[in-house]
């Protein structure tokens, strides 16, 4: 039998607002030493009350329209009670039946629309260590964290593969960048994604069970993770086994999701309306004044590159890949004009040299690139064109990339540098080889 | 109404001895069987009650003020080790 | 010097008749003297106070005056007091020691009060007699063989006994005023919202409400303006200006007074009648009287049981022995039947019966007052069904609280302003106390109409002998 995979998709973005979502302390936690930087509110100390940030509710609304959502005029924040170490109030104050925006989607590059259900507001937890001290395995907890302002983006099952999963969360992240709300940093945490993932043997029909993924601190991993579980899930289903509803956690050392917790009875949050909070109600006026805040997105900056630039879609990802590039890549077409530098000169300056955008200035770019204009050009179609053929007579090679054995590519970056023929700069080569042998 | 004592408990995270349990069952069946007689109140059309301030948007600038010392942090503690709270192993497959 | 009202009080050291010094040490050996018998001060301060009296005179001598410069006060030990033992009456709590001050605190002491003493209560105030905490019960000083209410008992009693020129409470519903009735004192429950929660233990957030209890309507105007106010940690406290209620206590028109008959339903025939006679009194002195329609109050314990049961299940979730206090297994009986059942009323396959069906009651509730209240200034009733019962009478009966409280317990729901004040005594010679309900945000109407009756009676002249 084949099996469709669905999966969906719960992502946690950390906002980098100066304070925590409820009190005045610091939000900057990382590196600092443990435990100072906690207050009766986010030490869940006994009359500590939650004030709401402002901030923090305006960004958690900008995402919100980022992804196309439906604003909420009338919201509200809500408990949701629960024991762990880490939770300092023994509950979570988040959003549960009114979230700030619901019914958004994102588009992936196919024409595929991910639908999003909601795009919500909560604060984080404290952080916990599992350590042995003197041979007794000891948990070691840090609130530094506890309070931080979180936001939940919740899709619906509407991914088949983890390429998909992969494109809509490099997109998510952008889009955050793009936003300054949150640095989106996945190994420092600022970004966690938990994917759920089941098999269906019907498109549209939803299975029994779900699979969620904690754990994942990168897009690799995520890959990795969806493609392991859809494997195992095969395996349990033709044995006639429906897999258990579970949590089950990325380990990359193993390579392999382990099980963290079966979904038990004691699963009950007990959500109710925050009673220390206020609704928050918003207008028409206040959501149409908040997007003015929302610069040109990624998709549509890469939409204009194209019509307006007529650059490659290669071209136009690196450079809308972060919005300081392609603002700094804006500015020195404009710059360029007068000195008849084209926008695609400048592109491959930015692409293939690298200028630290932070230090230098448009204009500087653009003297640059007259005064090495007699510096050749890459040929693209020809660079192409060689590419393919190396990769054509190294099947074998390719196999041994795929395999892990990433040094491979110095064999063929050779190969292609030998059949070229002309002076290239083999740093632009090798991202060229990389990209192909990514992509197929 | 029969009230599953052991099961609420586990929710609560309270410890509730073999002893207690037909004593607290008995007495919260009795609670709720009084507190039943809201059903008497037509609340078809009724709008929630949440809070009665009737406030709205209460809410603070993004500012940071001070926070307690490390040491005032954990002056109350049972347990803490180099600055961090201190509790005994919580199992997890990590 | 220790019994003098706090009017009284502020004008001797202003006059410098005496020292805050001497003040504070007279309270001080009130509590040590009278405290065995009555138990109604848990943690005294007293190297502290006497050195923050040094410095209020001091501060005097140099011209300095502030609202409450000097007096001694007493405060119930669920607010949080900076490098003060704070335990609900706990022993979860009994040695915790807040790095942080309640916002009620931290203004008292801004207005140059004293802090003298912590006074006991219910475990975690839950309770309506101060017999369930978990440092002994109070007594109360009118006959030390019965309860003083609760659950703010341990302030209530200390006022009653002279042991401080003021005393703060909280009510959720009916701590501060079903304990006064008992003492016979003021005991003044703000509008929710009015003064600040912060750094008061949370009981049931929708609804607890610090406010004083004192000798005197006036008083509890004065300490009242002290701490009412916008508090920018409370996203709950209400941005209203607060007026100067103490020089605003003469009613300026006649006031129409609502009675309504369910609320004298089971109530004892002496608190009755001497609440009608109160009635009488103000008609007398020109108010309407009114009858109106309540709601039965039996539904407001009802109500109020779900959503209070619900509140205190998720508020006492932070107890876990790990950051401060001890573990959850120090949870007395009381607080676990309240968690047990409000965890109840939460979980799933119950919200919608129980927690839902609350809060919209609660709607109904309110617009019942708000009906009432279009065509009256204020609500007279009895406080408690009883003046103050036996030693004991809680074992009876898990409901006790409730039912103690049934007749505060519907404008508590409202969020509304209540006061108590003292309108006669029993045969046993026990305070009978009436409350007076105002709308919201209108405690300049219970404050205006319970001075007119204390300026027209002799009831708050009477001392406890103990």
């Amino acid at each position: 039998m084949k099996y469709l995979p669905v999966i969906g998709l719960e992502v946690h973005v950390e906002l980098k607002t100066k304070s925590k979502m409820f009190c005045g302390c610091s939000t900057q936690y990382f590196g600092k030493a443990p435990n100072s930087q906690t207050c009766a509110v986010c030490l869940g100390m006994p009359g500590g009350l939650p004030v709401p940030n402002k901030k923090a509710i305006e960004w958690c609304i900008l995402i919100g329209i980022a992804l196309n959502g439906k604003i909420a005029l009338h919201s509200k924040f809500d408990r949701k009670n629960y024991f762990y170490p880490d939770l300092a109030k023994g509950y979570q104050i988040s959003q549960y039946d009114m979230p700030f925006a619901k019914n958004g989607y994102l588009i992936l590059q196919n024409g595929k629309k991910i639908r999003i259900r909601r795009v919500h507001m909560e604060e984080d937890t404290g952080k916990l260590m599992h350590e042995k001290i003197n041979g007794e395995s000891v948990s070691l907890i840090d609130f530094n964290r506890s309070g931080v302002p979180l936001v939940e983006i919740v899709t619906e099952p509407d991914f088949e593969n983890a390429e998909e999963v992969k494109e809509y969360l490099q997109a998510l992240q952008q889009i955050v960048r793009y936003l300054e709300v949150s640095d989106a940093n996945m190994e420092r945490g600022e970004m966690r994604l938990e994917p759920n993932i089941s098999l269906t043997v019907k498109k549209g029909v939803l299975p029994p069970y779900k699979v969620e993924v904690k754990n994942i601190n990168s897009f690799k991993f995520v890959e990795k993770a969806i493609n392991f579980e859809i494997k195992r899930q095969e395996i349990l289903l033709s044995d006639g086994i429906t897999p258990p509803q579970e949590t089950r956690g990325w380990n990359e050392t193993k390579n392999e999701t382990i099980l963290q917790r079966v979904k038990e009875e004691a699963n009950d949050y007990r959500y109710f309306p925050e009673p220390d909070i206020p609704p928050i109600q918003l207008t028409n006026e206040i959501i149409e004044k908040l997007t003015k805040f929302i610069p040109e997105l990624p998709n549509i900056k890469a939409k204009r590159f194209k019509s307006s630039y007529d650059l490659s879609s290669y071209d136009i990802e690196i450079l809308t890949r972060d919005k300081n590039t392609a603002d700094f890549f804006d500015k020195a077409v404009l710059d360029g004009k007068s000195f008849s530098v084209t926008p695609k000169q400048i592109a491959n300056y930015i692409i293939n040299k690298k200028p630290d955008i932070e230090k230098s200035v448009p204009s500087e770019i653009i003297k640059t690139i007259l005064s090495s204009s007699k510096s050749n050009t890459i040929d693209e179609q020809k660079l192409t064109s060689v590419i393919e053929k190396v990769l054509q007579e190294n099947k074998n090679a390719i196999n041994d990339y795929k395999n892990g054995k990433t040094n491979v590519i110095m064999y063929l970056l050779g190969q292609v540098l030998r059949l070229y023929d002309e002076k290239i700069d083999p740093k632009l080569v090798k991202e060229n080889l990389e990209k192909y042998l990514n992509n197929n | 109404m029969k009230f599953n004592v052991s099961h609420i408990a586990k929710l609560a995270n309270l410890h509730i001895d073999k002893n207690e349990l037909e004593l607290l069952s008995s007495q919260l069946t009795k609670t709720l069987t009084y507190i039943n007689i809201l059903k008497d109140i037509n609340t078809e059309n009724t709008p929630n009650t949440d809070q009665v301030t009737g406030l709205k948007n209460v809410v603070r600038d993004d500012i940071v003020t001070s926070s307690f010392t490390q040491e005032e942090a954990l002056l109350n503690a049972k347990d803490s080790y180099k600055g961090f709270f201190k509790v005994k192993g919580i199992l997890e497959n990590e | 010097m220790n019994t003098l009202t706090l009017t009284e009080a502020i004008e001797n050291l202003k006059n410098k008749s005496f020292s805050s010094v001497e003040l504070t040490n007279a309270c001080i050996s009130r509590i040590q003297n009278t405290d065995s018998k009555l138990n109604a001060v848990i943690t005294l301060i007293k190297e502290q106070a006497i050195e923050n009296a040094e410095k209020s005179d001091v501060k005097r001598s140099k011209g300095i005056d502030l609202p409450l410069l000097g007096i001694p006060y007493v405060l119930k030990d669920n607010f949080s007091t900076q490098n003060i033992r704070t335990t609900a009456s706990s022993n979860v709590l009994a040695n915790f020691i807040p790095p942080y001050n309640a916002t009620v605190v931290q203004k008292l002491e801004d207005a140059g009060a004293i802090l003298i003493g912590k006074t006991n209560l219910d475990a975690w105030a839950h309770g309506s007699s101060t017999e369930t905490s978990d440092f002994g019960p109070t007594k109360n000083p009118w006959n030390v063989g019965y309860l003083p209410g609760g659950s703010s008992g341990g302030s209530a009693a200390s006022i009653a006994a002279n042991q401080a020129i003021f005393a703060i409470g909280s009510e959720t519903a009916g701590s501060i005023r079903q304990p006064a009735s008992w003492c016979g004192v003021v005991g003044l429950k703000p509008t929710y919202g009015r003064v600040s929660r912060f750094g008061v233990v949370a009981m049931a957030s929708s609804l607890d409400s610090p406010g004083p209890l004192t000798k005197t309507v006036k008083d509890a105007a004065l300490v009242l303006k002290v701490i009412a106010g916008h508090d920018p940690k409370d996203a709950t406290s209400s941005p209203l200006l607060v007026p100067d209620y103490a020089n605003n206590l003469q009613n300026k028109k006649k006031m129409t007074i609502g009675v309504s008959e369910d609320y004298f339903n089971s109530v004892d025939s002496q608190v009755a009648n001497a609440v009608y006679k109160a009635i009488e009194e103000f008609e007398k002195k020109g108010m309407l009287i009114k009858k109106i329609k309540l709601f039965d109050p039996k539904y407001a314990i009802s109500d109020y049981t779900i959503i209070q049961r619900a509140e205190v299940s998720s508020n006492l979730a932070r107890y876990d022995g790990i950051r401060y206090g001890n573990g959850r297994d120090m949870f007395g009986e009381e607080a676990k039947r309240r968690i047990m059942l409000g965890t109840f009323t939460l979980s799933s396959g119950y919200y919608d019966a129980y927690y839902n069906k609350a809060v919209k009651v609660r709607t109904e509730i309110i617009n019942d007052f708000n009906k009432a209240f279009s065509e009256v200034d204020a609500i007279v009733a009895p406080t408690a069904p009883t003046a103050a019962l036996p030693l004991g009478a809680t074992k009876e009966n898990s409901m006790f609280g409730e039912l103690a409280d049934v007749l505060v317990e519907p404008s508590s729901i409202a969020g509304l302003s209540g006061i108590n004040v003292t309108c006669g005594f029993t045969s046993l010679g026990l305070p009978i106390g009436m409350q007076i309900i105002g709308p919201q945000f209108k405690e300049e109407v219970v404050l205006q109409l319970a001075h007119l009756f204390e300026q027209n009676t002799l009831f708050h002249k009477q001392q406890a002998k103990l």
